[in-house]
């Protein structure tokens, strides 16, 4: 293996100033001037993690941060860090971050279209020692010594899958990277396909070592044309260099990697439905067992692995099994990426280590509440997750406190929902989704999904009676108990959630017609107040249906029964006397 | 074996089965709407749940394998409130008409409803309203009742090979329909009916002709005649409650007198006519090398359908000799009418089969009009004429047994036991012996060509001539026989064979697609057996002994391939590959 750059500067104005382009130039400059510009890559990143410290620059290898970097430091940086590997002491950043990133690590810092990027940061290191000193046995108990469980969302212990396909005998087994990523507002695959593509092709590699397979697919969905760019060009370079291919390394091993597509499917990134569809056939979930450890694609066992999982997997064998135990949780070990969004200061991609309270990541890497309103839940696990209320926040995150609390670990969705949000219109919004992605193949699932959004509805439009919320429980309880795959079985929990915590918010919407966060649309009334109104009938003149009657001296009145509370007036009222409840 | 306890009872069975199939062993029906014996299980109804003491997940029992040690449980509170939410499920989503439904009293949906004492349906009713496809002439799709349980998309495309059907659109608007949306009659579709023989409920059903037959019958100007093929005396006693396999010839004979037909015919008859023509040519290819060997049966019309749609190459080995009831088609209106002084004009020929691609067989080529009539005017499933017989009151149980017509109702055993799968060919060999030899083989019966074997391959000794013949049935089991052949013409090797006999349904025309529902291979077997004892009790049991058959031959068809028979009992096939390179 040939090295690339010898040092890779990040650089990125943290403040609002927008200087990077400007030390981006003087930094190329100094580097030509000492004749480094062979050895430096200098990047210019969106993001680094860090906000309000001015220009931050950061030194890789090494994970060395300055912050409030002014022209003025850049000779010293060159002379000190770039030249003799000395810390400017006087610039040092130590993050007070509570995050750990393990497999974002490189995500936004080295060149993901650049092998000797990723090589220059250790990459292929484990796939080299391994191929040189282990047996497919020690890799495997490696990673049982790591506690890594799948970070799709099932939490299935790793080492356990590839022991399975490990003892069956076949003349051909497979590698399946699950790159089918579908929850709403999630991203943390995409993102580590983009940028850092090759950890997951090594983990690729490194697994079919494990398990005896020679052949790997990652299956990605084909909306992600990036990831698809960059995954098909991070495989072009691992066969140039040998990393994949016949005898990979000089070694007997051999293992190559193809691309299939998925046509965004959300039912497809469940195993068996994903290995219906690389067969060519619909994207059907079939039962289990057989699980495809033992009989998976074309009926030959068949690991298939989340994207996060296998990125992790090469740093486990660099660093040991036992230090990724030594991070996280008892039951959880290492770190998890969440995307955090919602209605939180800082939305983005968060590593953590598993066993972090969910109040630690909202309010002290989520930097606390939007607008300062007050937090009303967490909602994890995407559309199969559930809504945990505020006095819960206390929990560490792992997958078995949150399963406890109705909801699940899933991909790693995390939204933030404060007073704004009604948590009827939540659940509403979250199994539409799953019945609209459902397959169609279990009655439990199909019908019983459409038939709870069909009472989530009559909540919601004030029409619904309080047997209504038990018909509900009803078909939830049916279809968590009944459905075949993942997506019936947890489709429920974002309805059944809401209900344990916030049932209260339900009965006003049956009970008082109310919807307290001002939603549900159907449960508003708009009427004017008259002390605010001064008469100057514009909110008359813009209402589309004509339900706004009078004139300047007696005043306007909104005829509620003709009004379609479609809020124009409320948005037009330059005086705030149009009120909504 | 693998010990384990369902509901407290201790149970030993075999590694492998599964949970649904271990409880019968001790007596318990975990109910199911989906699982059908002939077929894999999908897992889709999600009705057979079962749970594991202690364990809080639900199990599908029809996809799960019993394992050692297991506590199972299969009925309690909350499985049941479980399935009956299910089953309520489903109700909300399906038509409910069940008066009206052709499955009314047969229908497996309505039997569980039935049991699980089902009086409301708690959820809305969510009506499908899709357009029924009624083209093909043989088989009613009705898309609103479909449970979507998948048994006839696996019929059509594992069991069947034909791939016809398919599921369209996914999660509540998923539906059955042929790929492409297109019709039933413009869909690779063979006919065969066997989605309809495996349909739970009245989704797909064989196109009901009773109406015309009746008119028919009622007409005074008509001179109706019937027929029924060998299957059919087997299997109807089924709808009126009789022992499965019971054969009853004699009251179907009095049956159908009592229903208006004026003469009874039996297609037994010609089916030893056709085992005159068919070994004559099966003689004239082997023995004097006239004609393209292996020979190919060709009395199954969906056998025939899907020969010309996926192997038009092997068109030149199909036998030119119609199929029985289309011969005896033929001979009544034309030899009989002349027997009898009866205008052909007004005769109108019933056929009662086991069998919906019958009803498209009949109208198959000009030649099914050699008569100069269409030969036969209706054709009739095995579970139309047990309703015709219920409608018009016919006491069945209790009927005296009658006798068939003279001439066109007198058979061998070797003509009846063309309705189980090796049957023709068996009948075909006894004949074929004679006419190699000049005299009887010691041996009547040919064991090697009976069972539900999926392929069957044995060899027959005639005069020193090794003749290697294969038994298909169930359509999935063509092509390996055909490959074989396909890959030795091509290659100019040994041929694997000099005679086969293909039947599309399983277990041959017993397992038809007309047939009662319920059929299973101890059915099947039943049903044969029945076809088997008939055949042991005759006197005759070789076809060329049939004195009528000598007399037909005689008094108007000369000899076997004679001009006239060429004109009125053979026909050719044409090539009509659906899907080209």
């Amino acid at each position: 293996m040939t090295m690339g750059y010898k040092k890779i500067v990040l650089l990125k104005d943290t403040g609002s100033t927008g200087r990077t382009k400007e030390f981006y130039n003087l930094f190329l400059e100094q580097c030509r001037l000492e004749n480094l510009q062979d050895d430096v890559q200098i990047v210019r990143v969106a993001d680094i993690g860090m906000y309000d410290k001015g220009i931050v620059v950061r030194i890789i290898p090494g994970d060395i941060t300055y912050a409030g970097v002014t022209e003025a430091h850049i000779q010293k940086i060159i002379q000190q860090t770039l030249k003799n590997n000395k810390p400017v002491k006087e610039l040092l950043f130590t993050r007070a971050s509570k995050q750990m990133r393990v497999v974002l690590k490189s995500c936004g810092e080295i060149d993901p279209e650049n092998i000797k990027d990723y090589i220059a940061c250790d990459g292929y290191q484990a796939l080299k020692t391994m191929l040189a000193k282990s047996s497919s046995e020690d890799v495997i108990n490696e990673l049982k010594t790591s506690g890594l469980r799948g970070r799709g969302g099932g939490g299935f212990p790793t080492w356990m899958k590839w022991k399975f396909a490990r003892q069956i005998e076949a003349d051909q087994k497979y590698i399946i990277c699950n790159a089918d990523e579908g929850d709403p507002g999630a991203y943390m695959d995409r993102s580590v396909l983009e940028g850092d593509p090759h950890s997951v092709v090594e983990g690729m590699i490194i697994a079919g070592y494990a398990v005896g397979a020679t052949k790997g697919f990652v299956y990605v969905r084909a909306e992600y044309e990036l990831a698809i760019e960059r995954v098909e060009k991070t495989i072009e370079q691992a066969r140039e260099y040998g990393l994949l291919g016949e005898h990979i390394l000089g070694s007997d091993f051999s293992f190559d990697l193809e691309i299939r597509l998925g046509a965004g499917a959300f039912v497809c990134g469940e195993e068996t439905a994903l290995i219906a569809s690389i067969e060519g056939k619909r994207g059907y979930p079939s039962p289990r067992p057989p699980y495809p450890s033992v009989k998976g694609l074309w009926g030959k066992p068949t690991v298939i692995n989340n994207v996060e999982t296998l990125a992790t997997v090469p740093v486990i064998l660099r660093k040991g099994g036992a230090w990724f135990a030594s991070i996280g949780s008892e039951n959880a070990k290492g770190t998890k990426v969440f995307a955090l969004t919602g209605k939180v200061k800082n939305s983005g991609l968060i590593e953590v280590p598993m066993g972090i309270t969910l109040r630690e990541i909202v309010f002290d890497i989520g930097g606390g509440m939007l607008n300062g309103k007050k937090i009303k839940a967490v909602q994890t696990g995407g559309p199969s997750g559930g809504v945990i209320p505020e006095h819960l926040l206390d929990t560490p995150v792992d997958y078995e406190n949150l399963q406890k609390l109705g909801s699940i670990m899933g991909s790693g969705g995390m939204i933030v929902m404060d007073e704004d949000d009604c948590m009827v219109d939540i659940a509403k919004f979250y199994l539409k989704f799953c019945v609209d992605e459902s397959c169609g193949k279990c009655a439990p699932c199909r019908i019983g999904g459409f038939q709870m959004l069909g009472y989530l509805n009559k909540i919601s439009e004030g029409k619904a009676g309080e047997d209504d919320i038990e018909l509900l429980e009803r078909i939830c309880n049916a279809s968590k108990k009944a459905s075949l795959c993942g997506l019936g079985q947890t489709s429920p929990n974002p309805v059944l959630s809401t209900l344990k915590y916030f049932r209260e918010e339900y009965l006003e919407h049956i009970r008082d017609r109310k919807c307290r966060a001002r939603k549900c649309v159907d449960l508003l009334t708009y009427h004017i107040g008259q002390e605010k109104c001064k008469r100057c009938s514009i909110c008359m003149r813009n209402c589309p249906v004509n339900a706004i009657s009078g004139d300047k001296q007696q005043g306007f009145l909104i005829d509620v029964n003709k009004c379609v509370k479609c809020g124009k007036c409320f948005d037009v009222c330059k005086f705030d006397a149009i009120i909504r409840e | 074996m693998i010990q384990a306890k369902i509901n407290g009872i201790d149970i030993k069975v075999k590694e492998g089965t599964s949970i649904l199939d271990a409880a019968k062993k001790v007596n318990i029906n975990i109910p199911t709407l989906c699982k059908h014996p002939d077929l894999d299980a999908t897992a889709a109804c999600g009705i057979c749940i079962v749970k594991v003491k202690g364990g809080n997940k639900m199990l599908r029992s029809c996809c799960t394998p019993l394992e050692k040690g297991m506590d199972i449980i299969t009925h309690d509170d909350e499985l049941q409130e479980a399935r009956r939410t299910v089953i309520q499920l489903i109700l909300s989503n399906h038509p409910n008409d069940c008066l009206q439904c052709a499955r009314n009293n047969n229908c497996e949906l309505q039997r569980l409803a039935a049991d699980f004492g089902i009086r409301t349906v708690a959820f809305p009713h969510v009506a499908k309203e899709l357009p029924q496809d009624s083209s093909s002439k043989t088989i009613n799709l009705v898309p609103d009742k479909c449970i979507l349980c998948g048994r006839c998309v696996q019929v059509c495309q594992q069991m069947q090979d034909v791939w016809a059907l398919s599921f369209l659109e996914r999660g509540f608007q998923t539906r059955i329909s042929p790929a492409g949306d297109i019709n039933l009659s413009e869909s690779p579709c063979v006919r065969c009916g066997q989605c309809s023989a495996h349909c739970p409920t009245g989704a797909i059903a064989e196109f009901d002709q009773t109406p015309e037959v009746w008119k028919a019958l009622y007409d005074p100007n008509k001179y109706c005649v019937v027929q029924i093929a060998p299957a059919v005396r087997v299997a109807i006693g089924e709808a009126f409650g009789y022992p499965e396999g019971a054969n009853l010839t004699g009251k179907l004979y009095a049956a159908l007198r009592r229903l208006g037909f004026k003469a009874v015919f039996d297609t037994s008859f010609a089916a030893d006519l056709t085992v005159m023509e068919e070994a004559a040519e099966f003689v004239q290819r082997f023995a004097h090398g006239k004609g393209v060997l292996p020979l190919i049966t060709s009395c199954c019309p969906a056998w025939v359908d899907f020969m010309e749609k996926f192997y038009p190459d092997m068109v030149k080995h199909f036998s030119s000799a119609k199929s029985p009831h289309e011969m005896l088609g033929v001979l009544s209106k034309t030899y009989y009418a002349q027997q009898n002084a009866i205008d052909p004009a007004t005769i109108y020929m019933v056929s009662i089969m086991p069998c919906t691609a019958k009803k498209y067989e009949i109208q198959r080529s000009e030649e099914m009009y050699a008569s100069g009539y269409p030969d036969i005017n209706v054709s009739l499933t095995t579970r139309e004429l047990a309703r015709m017989i219920k409608q018009s009151g016919i006491d069945f149980m209790h009927l005296p047994e009658a006798q068939p017509d003279h001439v066109l109702g007198e058979y061998t055993g070797a003509g009846v036991i063309f309705g189980a799968t090796g049957g023709v060919m068996e009948a075909a060999l006894r004949t074929a012996h004679y006419m190699v030899t000049g005299t009887d083989a010691d041996k009547v019966d040919f064991e090697n060509v009976r069972g539900l074997k999926g392929v069957k391959e044995t060899e027959v000794n005639i005069k020193g001539n090794k003749i290697k013949i294969a038994i298909a049935h169930g359509l999935e089991n063509v092509e390996y026989v055909l490959r074989r052949v396909q890959k030795a013409i091509a290659e100019k090797t040994e041929l694997p064979y000099h005679f086969i006999e293909v039947m599309a349904c399983p277990g041959g025309c017993v397992g038809g697609g007309g047939q009662p529902y319920g059929a299973t291979d101890k059915l099947r077997v039943a049903r044969a057996h029945g076809l088997y004892k008939e055949d042991d009790d005759k006197e005759l049991q070789y076809s060329h002994h049939n004195p009528y058959i000598k007399k037909v031959y005689k008094e108007f068809l000369e000899k076997p391939l004679s001009e006239k028979s060429h004109k009125l009992l053979h026909t050719h096939y044409t090539g009509r590959p659906l899907y080209k390179k």
